[in-house]
Order: C-alpha cells, then structure tokens, then sequence
C-alpha cells in the first residue's frame, strides 16, 4: 500500500530532511508517523503524497512508483489517496456541502450524483445536519470532518492525515479518531503524522513510526526483514 | 458547462478583483489603442501626400505629336506607371489661371503662353518610391524633345525617410507597448488567480486533471481580456471623438484592427492565465 525504500530528501538551503527511511504500511493498517517539530514527518507525508520526490530512494503508494509517476498522470495516484491537513484547507464562504461538491465536481463526478453524494459523505462523517452551514460557522472538529468528507470523495485506499487534531480540543479529537476509526475497520489504510504524545499513548495498539532528525529510529511494527 | 459556470463564477465572487483585473488589461490596451489611432493617422498622411508622387515630363515647345505619342506609348509600358495624362500648352495656362489667380492678369496680358506642354506620369500604389520614379524621369530625359523630367527629387526623399523613420519608430514603440501591456495584463491576472490559489490547491489535492484545473482559468483570462478589450476600445473612441470635436481632424482605426486588438487582449488574458496557473499546478 505504502511502501518507503531507502528514502532520503535533501534540500538545497536546508539539507537533508530525511536519510535512508525505509518502512512499509499494508492494506487496511493503522500507523501514527510521530517525531519533534524538524524531524521530517511533514516532508515523509508530502513525499508519499507525492507533493515532492525523494533526492534518494523509491516511494511507492498503491501501485505508483516515485521513480516513475509523471506529472501528467499525478491525479491518477491523488484518486486512490485522501488527505488532511491541520489547517483544513476548506474553501472559505462555502458551505459544507459546497467544499466536499466541489471537490467531486473537480473529479469528474456527475451532476446528478453530486448533491446526493456530498450528502452521503457529510452524513458518514457525523455532519448531515450541517451540511448547508458557512464553514465559518463550524467548530474545529466540524471542519476537519468535513475536510474529511472531501478527502473520500474518490473513495481512496488510504487516508494521509498531517497533524488532524493539532487545532482540535480533546473531545473533538476524539470524535475525530472515532472516524478514523471507522474508515480503517471499513478497510482504509491511515497514516496519521502527529506529535501529540498523549494520543499516541490513548492508542497502544496502534503501529508506530517514530522519526528523529530525519531518521527513522523506531517502528512498532516492523519485522527484521527490511521492506523488499 | 463546469468550464464556462466557473469561469463566470470567478467573476461573480470576486467582482472586485475581476473588475480591477479586467481595468488593468483595460488601461494597458487603451495605450496601444491610442498607439494604433497615432500609427494609424501617420499612416494616412503619409499615403495622401505619396499619391501625389508624379513625374512631370516637359516637352518642347517644337516636339511633334508623333514623338509625344511615342513617349506616352513607352511611359504606360512602365508596369509601375497607371495612367499617363498629356496636357497641352493651353491646357496648363488654363489651369495655371484657375489654381494661381494671383498671376491670373499676367498670363491674360501675356501674348505668348509660356507654358510648356507637358506628360504627367501617374504611378500605382506601392510604386511611388525614389527609385521607381528615377527610373520613369531617366527613360523620359533620354528623348531630345525632353526639355525636362521632375519630381520633386528632394521632396520625394524627404518623404520615404520620413515613412522609414515612421515604420521603425511604429515597430520598436508597438513592440514596447505590447511588452508593456502583456506585463500589465500578467501581472493583473495572476493577481486574480492568487486570490484562487486555495482553489487549485484543492483540485490537485483531490486529484482533478491538470487540464480540468487549467481550463475554467484560461476562460477567465481570455474573459478579462476581452472585456479589457472592450474598455480599451471605448476609451480610444472616446479620445479620438475628442480629438476630433476639439483639436483636429484625425481619422477612426479601422474595424479590423479593432478585431484583432480585442482578439489579441483575450488570447494575452488567455495566455497569461496559462503561465500563472502553470507556476501553481507545480506547488502541490
């Protein structure tokens, strides 16, 4: 599903990012990518994203290879992975049900099967009633569900999650987990890069991937055998 | 559908932004405008005081019709030469009568006309040039019932440096505008396309094509464009009438150079478009 071979990321002001980070997140697994401000969760998400391209090193996310995904076929890769964001990244003095239309609208959903779907997804996320409210008028938790709704628009293998609760209060971040929850049980692998040690804690059974200084120095879940 | 509904959407929900872009685009074309209505007139003037290009060939008072038919006969083979005119000794007085009334007694209280006949050489469009009327002049002061071939040489030289000076001058200051509009034009349209950056981030993140992404963006461009186009276009009459109500006579642009400026501001908005929207697809 995701697979990370000998990755390393340099860049020309900062320098490396990441050095030689291997690891490997299987269908419908649960993982937390964790690690200080600096360490390289950001840059490791936006290079399984596909955002960025490693200087060394292969990324492979549901069949897609780093080496050789071209610009020109990104949105191909981008279908089968969802992301989130901190921030949201919701289009403001839309409604709910506008940012997640959109969004099927931009991917070639059509016309008669969008209000419906944008409703079905809202309601998944634990947002039917909500859907004609101003993204302004939502809280934290609202909002982050609905950037959600929109990252299943294309109902993708995999969740990327980069830091979905850092905005959020505990109880909205534990509504939001729930969710997490739920699409991984239906079969969705999550990765969920977050510094937040005390979730980390919450969720003992969850896989772990932690990074210091670019390095992957721990992984809850791996097997002696480096990832082929 | 989603191309045209967003593109006019765009307009819709930052009307400001898109009026202020589409202004820009406005006033940069208005100069070019105002570019073209100056080349335009220069052009005019300078072609009506071409068509009066001639050479004048003076005959001798005792060449015989014969000889003149000869002469006139060769001067019409020239492929650059329209129509050549014989006007007879009485013929020049009495057009020297009625053009300079001033010398009107003279010519009256004169017994012998002193006017000499003459062959005036007309040339086509295109040809009235030093060279070609050189030529014409040459082959007519070969004849000996030639008294004299002119055309105004000075004149004529003067006239063709002025044209070259008016064509550099047209192609390097034409040049410079358009750079300075299309830089005008770019950055105004990248600004309204900033403005829609979360937008484009959006459609990446989720997966929309490339050309998906592009296409609703490039109409926006061409849209501002155009309606700039337009702006620039009433401006420029709006000039011209004034010019022309309060200063002096100065002739309208013709239609198809109107057609081809708001062609060219649309396709400028278009591919402005295309270059800003090309630096965002490489962001996410």
């Amino acid at each position: 599903m995701i697979k990370l071979t000998h990755v390393s990321k340099e860049y020309p002001k900062r320098g490396h990012a990441l050095r030689d980070v291997s690891f490997q997140l299987g269908k419908g697994e649960f993982a937390f990518l964790t690690g200080h401000s600096g360490s390289g969760k950001s840059t490791t998400m936006r290079l399984i994203h596909m955002a960025d391209r490693p200087s060394d090193g292969e990324v492979r996310v549901s069949g897609f290879s780093s080496a050789r995904l071209t610009k020109r076929d990104l949105w191909k890769m981008r279908r089968r992975v969802g992301m989130v964001f901190q921030d949201f990244r919701l289009l403001p003095g839309r409604t709910a049900l506008e940012n997640v239309s959109f969004a099927l609208e931009v991917t070639g959903t059509p016309k008669k099967a969008i209000q419906t779907r944008a409703g079905r997804l809202l309601t998944q996320v634990g947002l039917g009633t909500k859907s004609g409210a101003l993204v302004e008028e939502l809280s934290g938790g609202e909002r982050q569900r609905v950037a959600i709704a929109r990252a299943l628009v294309n109902d993708p293998y995999v969740l990327l999650a980069d830091e979905p609760t850092g905005n959020l209060d505990d109880r909205a971040t534990r509504g939001i987990m729930e969710l997490f929850w739920d699409l991984n049980a239906k079969g969705m692998a999550v990765l969920m890069a977050t510094h937040d040690l005390e979730l980390i804690r919450r969720y003992p059974q969850v896989r772990l991937f932690e990074l210091d200084q670019g390095q992957l120095v721990l992984d809850s879940g791996a097997t002696d055998s480096e990832p082929a | 559908m989603y191309v045209i509904r967003e593109a006019v959407a765009a307009f819709r929900r930052a009307p400001v932004l898109m009026g202020l872009s589409a202004g820009m685009v406005g006033l940069a074309l208005f100069v070019v405008g105002l570019f073209s209505l100056a080349t335009y007139n220069l052009q005019v003037a300078l072609s009506a005081m071409e068509e009066r290009v001639e050479v004048v060939v003076y005959l001798r008072d005792d060449a015989r019709q014969t000889e003149i038919d000869t002469l006139l006969v060769e001067l019409a083979a020239f492929p650059e030469v329209s129509r050549v005119n014989y006007v007879s000794k009485r013929d020049a007085l009495e057009r020297a009568q009625r053009e300079l009334p001033e010398f009107g007694q003279l010519f009256i209280e004169s017994e012998v006309n002193p006017l000499p006949q003459s062959l005036e050489v007309e040339l086509r469009p295109g040809n009235r040039t030093p060279d070609v009327v050189d030529r014409v002049a040459g082959a007519a002061s070969n004849y000996p019932f030639v008294e004299d071939a002119l055309y105004g040489e000075e004149w004529v030289d003067r006239l063709f440096a002025l044209r070259r000076i008016g064509f550099a001058s047209t192609a390097v200051l034409g040049v410079a505008f358009a750079m300075v509009a299309a830089l005008i034009i770019g950055t105004a349209l990248r600004i309204a396309i900033l403005a829609r950056r979360d937008e484009i981030y959006i459609m990446r993140l989720v997966g929309a094509r490339d050309s998906f992404i592009r296409r609703p963006f490039l109409l926006e461009g061409a849209l501002a464009g155009l309606a700039g186009g337009v702006l620039a276009v009433g401006l420029t009459y709006g000039t011209y009438r004034g010019v022309s109500t309060y200063l002096f006579d100065v002739e309208w642009i013709p239609e198809g150079w109107i057609g081809i400026g708001l062609l060219t501001g649309a396709l400028f908005g278009a591919m402005s478009s295309a270059a800003a929207i090309r630096r965002h697809l490489k962001e996410v």
